[in-house]
């Protein structure tokens, strides 16, 4: 493990990150876009252990484990939100959702 | 060791272009689970054997989970699919891409021509992690408690759905 550069490391967290969100920008289905999210949350701690590797600090390792709790209390909530969407509106479409108080 | 880097990484990108391309749900998480896989991979050739452990139980084992979960809640028919299918035409694609392969193309060189020092990764051990999270990263640790609890929370208050009773006349909400 000590012969691959730095830099493949943070470019392949760059390239996921940039698939992401062009995943996020170009889809209307809202579970998709939340699919979306979770894969430039994945690459942001990607680059985060990259860099924690990389100094021999614990560091990355621990906002690694931040950015996993976060991305499950994220996803918890923003299923029930979804499901209340559904509910609502019988569709899964984002532009579905552009009134206020029906 | 260099070889299985540029596998797992190689496989980890062409994973998350199915993921983004895909019209079906379910093909698009499996092929998530996929991405996750290959990033775990990376994460144990690069010193962090725990955080791939934990990437595969929390993320591709409960966080995808619990998409499939929902979504075989939602009970979607095959006209999803095609839906999904016309929306996500060639079109669309161009704006979005070209801006963020600029945006690429700019991290790449930042990344390549800068000063970055060093070619070697150190592993860090699981011994050293948790004695930084229970050291200096307490206050962290006990927020992330608190995060959770209120995700809990609210997710059983969003996710209630409240039954609609028709009375004759007039439509009561009961819950």
């Amino acid at each position: 493990m000590n012969k691959v550069p730095i830099e493949a490391g943070l470019i392949l967290a760059g390239i996921l990150f940039m698939l992401g969100l062009i995943s996020v920008l170009i889809r209307r289905n809202i579970i998709f876009m939340l699919i979306s999210v979770e894969i430039m949350l994945n690459a942001a701690g990607l680059a985060f252990i990259v860099a924690g590797a990389r100094w021999a600090q614990a560091d990355g390792q621990v906002m690694f484990i931040f950015i996993l709790t976060m991305a499950a209390a994220e996803v918890s909530v923003g299923l029930a939100l979804i499901l209340q969407i559904y509910h609502q509106l019988k569709t899964l479409d984002s532009d579905a959702a552009n009134k206020m108080h029906g | 060791m260099q070889l299985t880097f540029y596998v797992a990484s190689s496989i980890a990108i062409v994973a998350t272009v199915m993921v983004i391309s895909r019209h079906n749900i379910i093909h698009a998480l499996l092929y998530l689970v996929v991405s996750f896989m290959a990033i775990a991979v990376v994460f144990y050739i690069i010193g962090a054997p725990f955080m791939a452990a934990l990437e595969m139980i929390i993320y591709a084992g409960a966080i995808v989970v619990l998409i499939i979960f929902v979504i075989m809640m939602l009970n979607l028919r095959a006209e999803e699919v095609e839906q999904e299918r016309q929306w996500l035409s060639r079109g669309i694609l161009i704006g979005p891409a070209i801006l963020s392969i600029i945006l690429l193309g700019e991290l790449l060189y930042i990344l390549t021509t800068g000063e970055i020092s060093g070619s070697n990764y150190q592993t860090v051990d699981p011994k050293a992690v948790g004695m930084s999270l229970y050291g200096p990263y307490v206050i962290g640790v006990e927020l992330s408690g608190i995060l959770l609890m209120s995700g809990i929370v609210g997710a059983y208050h969003l996710g209630r759905q409240k039954k609609k009773i028709v009375h004759r006349f007039l439509e009561q909400v009961e819950e």
